[in-house]
């Protein structure tokens, strides 16, 4: 069985910017060694000479003319939403210290 | 409760005059009020809805046909963006959200005059087979309120059987539309990938998520699709409808071969849900079907396949819920780091969080290659075996689920046995092809419905052939 340690799903939770709590630190590093012993069923699957699925409508490139759309959403609507704007921009924390 | 007409008899009515599209809204948010106790819905669109609903009367007054849905109210899963309410795919994270455009899927149905009338409550983000990972609520199922109405488009199913809307939409990324009509008892289908457009549905696994009916009969999911499916320029990965519609189907079965998948006749399946298809297999006999046992030995790998590749989307769509543009903040941090780590921290359930950190760890570059793109080759090897089944026949038939819909609290607090409640509806998602559940029968109490599935872009003949066996289960 893949073990998985605590602090390698602390790793994990930082490079998904996600802080998680010390008792979901504990129960998704047991959760995800279930799981992950579940799925190395695929182990055994025999995969000689096929290509990887991405993607299923076997459609390729699909484009579209290079010109402006209007897609007229309402920009208030939109700054509505904003948890935090100043003059029609949005605001954020600082990022340097 | 009293039951709807046929949607087009409502339609037709409408644009006679005979019925007021504002007496069916109200009609149904009335319904709705009074059938609180499910906990089936998250909001109403009461203001847009009555004034669109004038909208249609007026047009009906003034001498104009108003479309093939003239009046008819549904009710869309809250993952679908929608005016009228807030969008919140029952995510705290989402809680607030005023949704600046509409789903192409919703355009179109207001373009042939429905009205959306409420979104129905879901697990958060459509993670779930229960509807009980909703951040918001937990939905009873309309036969036994004890019980789950399946999930995760539990809202959805219970509304179309408490009666109340004619129709709603679901979504359905590894059973989400099938798996809860089986447990609540309505019609779901789940078309080929990419006939209705995904546009302003709020993504969880983009290669595996498509757009459906949910409706109390196969010919009004029927209707619902010819008004939704084609291409549209906002999803490239849309494609054309069937060049005949999908409404006046043929639902003759004589000289159809359908197979019955072995793998989902094991052990595992309830009794009674085996005894109620063999009785429908009778009939089908009896209707002209040729039934064969068809075995596809690689299904059991299916699910494995599908709890890689989903959380591996999940986790990059997820990204996007970030605090800062729209959805829940996190105002007491320091900085944007901290303002994006505790905004996901807080905005996000369990069963998110849980997808994230799977999805991130199966897209890390050490273990990249085991997982992701081992998972990515034996969905080719589904895709195959599913393409050489229907160069021997027409359909397969198997069941929707191994049992009949578990109690709530049944399974909340095992991750993977929730899981496995998807092991025969996440195939058909994993190849593209279509999919549709059909009730069929009663016991315990509960629903009984089967699975029906065909070729890629075969929804046409799916739906005729769902059709009679509808007709032969009544």
């Amino acid at each position: 069985m893949v073990k998985i340690s605590q602090e390698e799903i602390l790793k994990l939770a930082n490079l998904a910017q996600l802080k998680l709590s010390k008792e979901e630190l504990t129960e998704f590093s047991s959760e995800l060694s279930t799981i992950l012993d579940y799925v190395s069923q695929l182990d055994k699957v025999d995969v000689e000479g096929l290509e990887p699925t991405y993607q299923v409508t076997g459609l390729k490139n699909v484009t579209r003319d290079d010109v402006k759309i209007d897609y007229e959403v309402d920009k208030d609507l939109l700054m509505s939403n904003l948890p935090d704007s100043q003059d029609g921009q949005i605001k954020v924390k600082r990022m340097i210290g | 409760m009293k039951s709807w007409d046929n949607i087009t008899k409502i339609a037709l009515s409408v644009n006679d005059g005979k019925t007021s599209a504002l007496e069916l809204v109200n009609e149904s948010l009335s319904r709705i009020e009074g059938a609180k106790e499910y906990s089936a819905i998250i909001s109403t669109t009461k203001e847009r809805a009555i004034e669109r609903a004038k909208l249609i009367d007026d047009g009906v007054k003034s001498g104009k046909n108003m479309g093939r849905l003239a009046g008819v109210p549904f009710i869309a899963k809250d993952n679908f963006l929608t005016f009228g309410s807030e969008t919140t795919a029952a995510s705290n994270i989402l809680k607030g959200f005023n949704a600046p455009y509409q789903a192409s899927a919703i355009v179109k149905l207001e373009a042939e005059g429905a009205i959306c009338v409420a979104k129905a409550n879901l697990d958060a983000f459509a993670h779930g087979a229960s509807t009980e990972n909703s951040d918001f609520m937990v939905t009873k199922n309309p036969h036994d309120k004890t019980r789950v109405p399946g999930g995760s488009s539990g809202g959805s199913a219970a509304s179309v059987v408490l009666g109340l809307a004619p129709f709603s939409l679901g979504t359905d990324t590894g059973g989400s539309i099938r798996q809860p009509a089986s447990f609540s008892g309505c019609v779901g289908l789940k078309p080929t990938y990419g006939l209705v457009s995904r546009s302003g549905v709020v993504a969880m696994a983009s290669s595996l998520d498509c757009i459906g009916p949910m409706t109390k009969t196969v010919g009004e999911a029927s209707l619902i699709l010819d008004v939704m499916s084609g291409r549209d320029p906002l999803d490239s990965t849309t494609i054309e409808k069937d060049s005949l519609g999908y409404v006046s189907l043929d639902a003759d079965l004589k000289g159809k071969k359908i197979g019955l998948v072995k793998e989902y006749f094991d052990d595992s399946l309830d009794k009674s849900i085996k005894e109620s298809i063999d009785e429908l297999i009778d009939k089908l006999k009896t209707a002209g079907a040729e039934i064969v046992e068809i075995s596809l030995p690689i299904l059991p790998s299916a699910l494995a396949v599908y709890y890689i590749l989903c959380p591996a989307e999940v986790s990059s769509n997820l990204s996007r819920y970030d605090g800062q543009r729209f959805g829940y903040s996190f105002d007491k941090a320091n900085d944007l780091n901290e303002s994006y780590s505790e905004s996901r921290a807080r905005g996000f359930g369990k069963e998110a969080k849980r997808r994230i950190i799977i999805g991130t760890y199966v897209l890390s570059s050490g273990y990249y290659d085991a997982y992701y793109k081992k998972a990515q080759l034996v969905r080719t090897k589904i895709v195959k075996d599913f393409e050489k089944a229907f160069k021997s026949v027409d359909f397969l038939l198997g069941p929707v689920a191994p049992t009949q819909a578990f109690k709530i609290g049944e399974k909340s607090n095992d991750p993977l046995a929730m899981y496995l409640s998807d092991v025969m509806t996440v195939a058909p998602n994993l190849a593209g092809i279509p999919s549709i559940t059909i009730p069929i029968d009663e016991k315990n109490n509960l629903p009984v419905a089967v699975q029906l599935m065909a070729a890629q872009k075969q929804d046409r003949p799916l739906l005729g052939a769902a059709k009679k066996i509808e007709e032969l289960s009544q």
